[in-house]
């Protein structure tokens, strides 16, 4: 017989991800950024610098220009003075510098991940496999259509660039956003003035290094950093072209200012998804898709699944499982790659999560948190689920922008759809069920730009994105997003 | 001396009661909850790349020791080769005495006599296929002799597999009568029920059958009979668990999880202990709950948990074969 071994029984330490933070090393920073015009930095004339800070930790990281008017005039007339020679270059040739800078992007992705996840406060893993791949993707994509203009819109005419592009991007996908407008633009033959977000202008400052590496012509893109003061100078500046991704505050604002005078307008606001989940549908997969739709970049996301429609005979299974998933959320560092949910993007922002989160509470709804630690520096704010939410409660109706659900139920396919669609917004929705025609049915009529089928906040390059009704107009993504940088009567200026 | 390995944890239960009767179990089938492909495989990969720490890692190892159980099902299977591979499964590191044994050996059932004399009061389990493995389609009075054979011969588990021609040709009530004999004939026995998750075609079958071999009273119910090309995968794993999870909501019984075929590295043992613990959570991650069935995984554990403690490789020759 085999002799027996005494051996002390080993007590169960507790199951601990690594904390397998992405070293900073990678990233080098400078003290100070000057505004990106006419290809080099340059001093603001304006003369002020603000700090840009990591929200996960409230420390510096660099100081940034701020552009005055008088600043982003300069950038327009460097962009309207590269505009004839990059329009002018054969289409071949604008699309290699448009692959350089999408190769440029995959070389240094790690590089720009890091730097994302430090100035944002997104987690890592979603820097690293979403924000930084697809921003590439897009560079890719529509480096593809440069040469090939007429023959994507067909009969349209010759197809030629609209001039000067003013560009606005917010917070939230800083390089993705950024990747969104100036590719396109770019391929289709447009100078650009890009304005970047007042709390994360510093991957947009890396990828105008980026522009530099890649020899893009002087001019073809400049990059202006400040706060809605530069964005409402850019808006009111000689452009051809307004593309804008906010705020459906500003938006209304930028719509107003720009009424009248003949400048094109594009605009990608917020949101109030409903994510519906069916009695049919694959539980676990669904709480996944929520969990993503909500909790994804700490809720800010304009298309996030922000309302939770659930049918009601799984309402009580759902939300079981949803708890059970939000106690193994792991909120903490972003630089962690295991980390789930990162730092909320500022001061600002969390103190608007928590007066509407506030608000939830006072109005009757049911409010559920995990428990978990949370660092003391910094800013950050529990993954939340409110029960017992009706459609009157501002909860219901108000884009959050954070890691807040409002869960509501519906019995019957028609009340699924007058819940969903009857939000002022319009930008994205997810329906969750193993039946097919109810999916088409449910697409058909709902009012959203985007409608997910048993996935959600999926994005693709080829795939157009844009909302309906308050959530903006126009397409970003496919030839949607190619088509408004591009004229086809020979009027551009 | 007495043996105390950590497989001794292994509590002894009373056979489980089927939770239905056979007319229900279509119904079982009917309302197992749908499972979206795309969705399981994007959360088995994501759960993939978690990294766990240092000294969890040395814990994770050794549980996955603890958890293993080391199989030999060859035709060319003889007394010599289960008297050896009983060595190891009791003290697989000769060198370091401080590395627990498996939970179990599992074997045909021929050599249970073998190992049953080779493991006595050791606490390593002799596991031993029976019920027609690997198709199950022999007659059922053979398979169910055979199960009440291995179990009069001494085995602590039976790994029976589903009859996955019943299954499939949609006679769940069979199929369901099948199992709940086959628990019958094991006695005090744990039954393992194979799904053959890499026939039955869909994630969507492999939660049905999951919840019908939980309902007819298995103790494990296993992914794989390790004899066709697609053995366990990390979303046949995490659909099973999750079958188990909501398994457990409903009847408040807990049903052990075995995967199998396939495991052949540390990096994959932990990955499906990540599974384990973000799925079912630290209650299930215990022998008695989690099992991983392989061959030639158990030396990559051994390698890998000396390389934690010295810092680095040795190489193959440093750990016994059998």
């Amino acid at each position: 017989m085999t002799e027996a071994i005494e051996r002390p029984a080993s007590a169960a330490p507790p199951w601990e991800y690594a904390s397998a933070p992405e070293s900073t090393d990678i990233v080098r920073l400078d003290h100070r950024y000057g505004l990106f015009i006419g290809g080099e930095f340059v001093e603001p004339k304006s003369g002020r610098w603000f700090p840009t800070i990591s929200p996960s930790t409230e420390e510096t990281l660099a100081e940034v220009a701020e552009a005055d008017a008088a600043d982003v005039a300069r950038a327009v007339d460097a962009a309207r003075d590269a505009a004839p020679a990059w329009r002018a270059l054969a289409p071949a040739e604008r699309a290699k510098y448009v692959f350089r800078i999408a190769r440029q992007l995959q070389e240094r992705a790690r590089e720009f991940a890091v730097l994302e996840s430090l100035n944002g406060g997104k987690p890592i893993k979603e820097s690293r496999d979403v924000d930084i791949p697809l921003a590439a993707a897009h560079f890719f994509y529509y480096a593809g259509w440069a040469d090939k203009l007429e023959y994507a819109f067909p009969a349209r005419g010759t197809p030629a660039p609209v001039g000067v592009a003013g560009q606005i991007i917010p917070w939230n996908f800083p390089l993705l956003m950024a990747a969104w407008k100036l590719a396109p633009a770019l391929a289709a033959g447009n100078t650009t003035v890009l304005k970047p977000a007042e709390t994360t202008p510093l991957t947009a400052l890396l990828l105008a290094q980026v522009m530099q590496e890649a020899e893009l012509p002087p001019g073809v893109v400049n990059i202006v950093t400040g706060a809605g003061e530069t964005g409402a100078a850019l808006v009111d500046a000689p452009v051809d072209k307004i593309a804008f991704t906010g705020s459906t505050e500003v938006g209304k604002i930028i719509r107003r200012s720009t009424a009248g005078t003949g400048k094109r307008l594009t605009l990608e606001l917020g949101g109030k998804a409903a994510n519906i989940v069916f009695e049919d549908a694959p539980l676990d997969q669904a709480v996944e898709g929520v969990i993503n739709g909500i909790f994804f970049n700490q809720g800010h996301v304009c298309c996030a699944g922000s309302r939770l429609l659930v049918q009601e005979p799984v309402f009580d299974a759902l939300l079981g499982k949803l708890k059970d998933r939000l106690q193994t959320l792991r909120v903490g560092d972003p630089l962690d790659k295991n980390t789930d949910v990162g730092a909320i993007n500022s001061r600002a922002q969390l103190e608007k999560i928590e007066e509407l989160v506030e608000s939830g509470v006072e109005e009757g709804a049911e409010i559920y948190q995990p428990e978990c630690l949370l660092p003391e520096r910094g800013f950050w704010f529990r993954p939340t689920l409110f029960t017992g939410v009706s459609q009157s409660h501002r909860i219901a109706r108000e884009e959050i922008f954070g890691p807040v659900l409002s869960i509501l139920t519906f019995r019957t396919v028609d009340e699924a759809v007058e819940k969903a669609n009857n939000t002022p917004y319009g930008l994205s929705a997810g329906v969750w069920t193993e039946k097919g025609s109810r999916i088409l049915h449910m697409a058909q009529r709902l009012r959203a730009g985007v409608v997910w089928a048993n996935t959600f906040n999926r994005f693709d390059p080829t795939s157009p994105f844009g909302g309906y009704k308050e959530s903006g107009f126009g397409r970003e993504g496919g030839l949607h997003g190619l088509e408004p940088y591009l004229t086809f009567d020979g009027g551009a200026r | 001396m007495v043996g105390v390995s950590q497989a001794a944890e292994l509590s002894p239960r009373q056979p489980l009661e089927p939770v239905a009767t056979a007319s229900e179990a279509a119904r079982i089938v009917a309302r197992a909850t749908a499972v979206d492909a795309v969705g399981l495989e994007g959360r088995a990969a994501a759960l993939a790349t978690r990294s766990i720490k240092r000294d969890s890692k040395v814990w994770a190892l050794e549980l996955a020791i603890r958890c293993m159980d080391l199989t030999t099902l060859e035709g060319s299977d003889t007394t010599g080769k289960i008297v050896a591979m009983c060595a190891k499964a009791v003290r697989p590191d000769p060198l370091r005495p401080e590395v627990p044994g498996v939970a179990a050996v599992c074997l045909y059932p021929q050599l249970v006599p073998v190992a049953v004399e080779q493991l006595a009061g050791t606490g390593v389990a002799v596991a031993s296929v029976a019920g027609g493995f690997p198709s199950g389609l022999g007659p059922l009075d053979a398979r169910l002799r055979e199960i009440a054979d291995v179990a009069a011969a001494g085995a602590d588990e039976i790994d029976i597999v589903l009859n996955r021609s019943l299954f499939l040709g949609g006679r769940y009530a069979e199929a369901f009568e099948e199992l709940v004999a086959a628990r019958e004939a094991a006695g005090s026995a744990h039954l393992k029920v194979i799904l053959e998750a890499g026939e039955l075609g869909s994630y969507d079958r492999v939660r049905q059958a999951s919840m019908l071999a939980m309902a007819a009273g298995a103790d494990f119910i296993k992914t794989s009979t390790g004899k066709i090309s697609v053995n366990a995968t990390l979303p046949n794993a995490l659909c099973m668990m999750e079958a188990a999870r909501d398994f457990h909501r409903q009847t408040d019984r807990r049903v052990g999880v075995k995967v199998a075929g396939g495991v052949r590295r540390s990096k994959q043992s932990i990955q499906y202990l990540v599974l384990v613990h973000e799925t079912l959570g630290p209650d299930w991650m215990t022998p008695d709950l989690f099992r991983i069935g392989a061959s030639s995984l158990l030396n990559d554990v051994l390698m890998q948990l000396e390389k934690e403690d010295t810092g680095h490789y040795s190489g193959p020759d440093y750990f016994t074969v059998d």
